[in-house]
């Protein structure tokens, strides 16, 4: 990671879902979900609080059910990482309606932070760009939140931001860890019944 | 792209198709096996369903979850080898209780030519069941239809997490003669 990183994460997400108000946003595990938890709360965020790697295939299949809405996935490098091949399954479909923002700080920070690969040499657009996703693009400007939230309201993604975030811990702030609940609220804010 | 007729599939793979079309799946998500091969092709043939080729099949648990939070059916295909990639991430199916139906082609097990399946082919269902999966099994072609609508419905009717093993003397012999 590169001394020029310095957008502050929490001021980044929350600038980005400001101009998203009605986003299905999925996230990663830890420091991911916590920003867009303190962004602000709303029945269309789905937390993940495990499944490392998930978040977007999970972006994947909202994104190919729900053609209508703008899908983002909110996570972090090493969450990214761990998935990457999924970026290849969301490029074999070129969902229109899918972004994917990776808050990239280099490092692990759920854990003692950690270096992760992005701060030792894996470039993720270009990682992006190789498995077929030809709209990949590095944010490291607070001043670069319109124009990507107007990229995925527009839906002619997918699309995968490399927002370069400073490696801080800002105070915690837990969303609700219950699955079934966040599952819930979810579907019903899409008007989808309980079976 | 070869092509090849459907009607020249076994009859339980074309009744596979048929059932998860009946049962509205749209989304199919897959790492190919010979034994899925029929309903693959059905898949990517049929405007009303997207076909998702993965590169892990954990992917496909991942995506189920996400079909389903956008009010859609999934099913995931895969090998038996592939279920043990899949072991974390089915967590997500019991946390946030979320549906899931998956077909799983057996290996490591009738005639198997290739000690290498064996391993994970003989923990298949124990693995499955640990993580909280329904397994029910198919062992002849005229059990498969049944078997395959009830999985379906127990999952999206009931909300539940099944898995259908499809075992490998139904499947039949591997060739492994070059062609």
């Amino acid at each position: 990671m590169e001394a020029s990183a310095v957008m502050d994460r929490r001021v980044f997400v929350s600038s980005l879902l400001q101009h998203l108000p009605d986003a299905l946003v999925v996230t990663g595990l830890g420091s991911s979900a916590y920003d867009v938890f303190a962004a602000g709360e709303r029945d269309r965020n789905f937390y993940l609080w495990g499944a490392m790697g998930g978040a977007a295939p999970i972006g994947l299949g909202l994104a190919l059910a729900r053609p209508d809405q703008s899908v983002v996935v909110i996570t972090g490098d090493g969450e990214m990482l761990m998935g990457i091949g999924s970026l290849a399954t969301i490029a074999a479909k070129q969902p229109a309606n899918l972004s994917i923002v990776v808050l990239d700080n280099g490092h692990y920070g759920e854990t003692g932070m950690q270096r992760s690969h992005t701060a030792l040499g894996t470039d993720l657009v270009a990682v992006a760009r190789g498995f077929g996703l030809r709209e990949a693009l590095v944010c490291d400007d607070l001043a670069g939140c319109e124009s990507i939230a107007r990229r995925i309201l527009a839906r002619q993604g997918p699309l995968l931001v490399q927002a370069r975030v400073r490696a801080d811990e800002p105070p915690r702030v837990l969303p609700p860890r219950d699955g079934p609940y966040i599952k819930n609220r979810f579907r019903a804010a899409l008007g989808l019944r309980p079976f | 792209m070869n092509a090849i007729d459907p009607s020249l599939a076994p009859e339980w793979q074309q009744a596979i198709f048929r059932v998860l079309k009946a049962g509205d799946v749209r989304q199919v998500a897959y790492v190919p096996d010979a034994g899925h091969a029929h309903v693959i092709r059905c898949a990517v043939a049929d405007p009303d369903i997207q076909d998702i080729v993965l590169t892990t099949e954990e992917e496909g648990v991942a995506l189920a979850c996400g079909a389903w939070l956008g009010g859609q059916r999934s099913v995931l295909l895969m090998q038996s080898s592939g279920v043990g990639n899949c072991i974390n991430m089915l967590s997500l199916l019991q946390s946030a209780d979320i549906p899931f139906l998956t077909l799983v082609t057996m290996r490591g097990e009738h005639a198997e030519f290739n000690p290498w399946q064996g391993p994970m082919g003989r923990t298949t269902q124990a693995a499955l069941e640990l993580m909280g999966v329904h397994v029910v099994r198919a062992s002849h072609a005229d059990e498969v239809e049944e078997l395959v609508s009830a999985a379906l419905d127990e999952a999206f009717l009931a909300g539940g997490r099944v898995a259908v093993l499809l075992s490998q003397r139904l499947i039949g012999r591997k060739n492994w003669a070059r062609k």
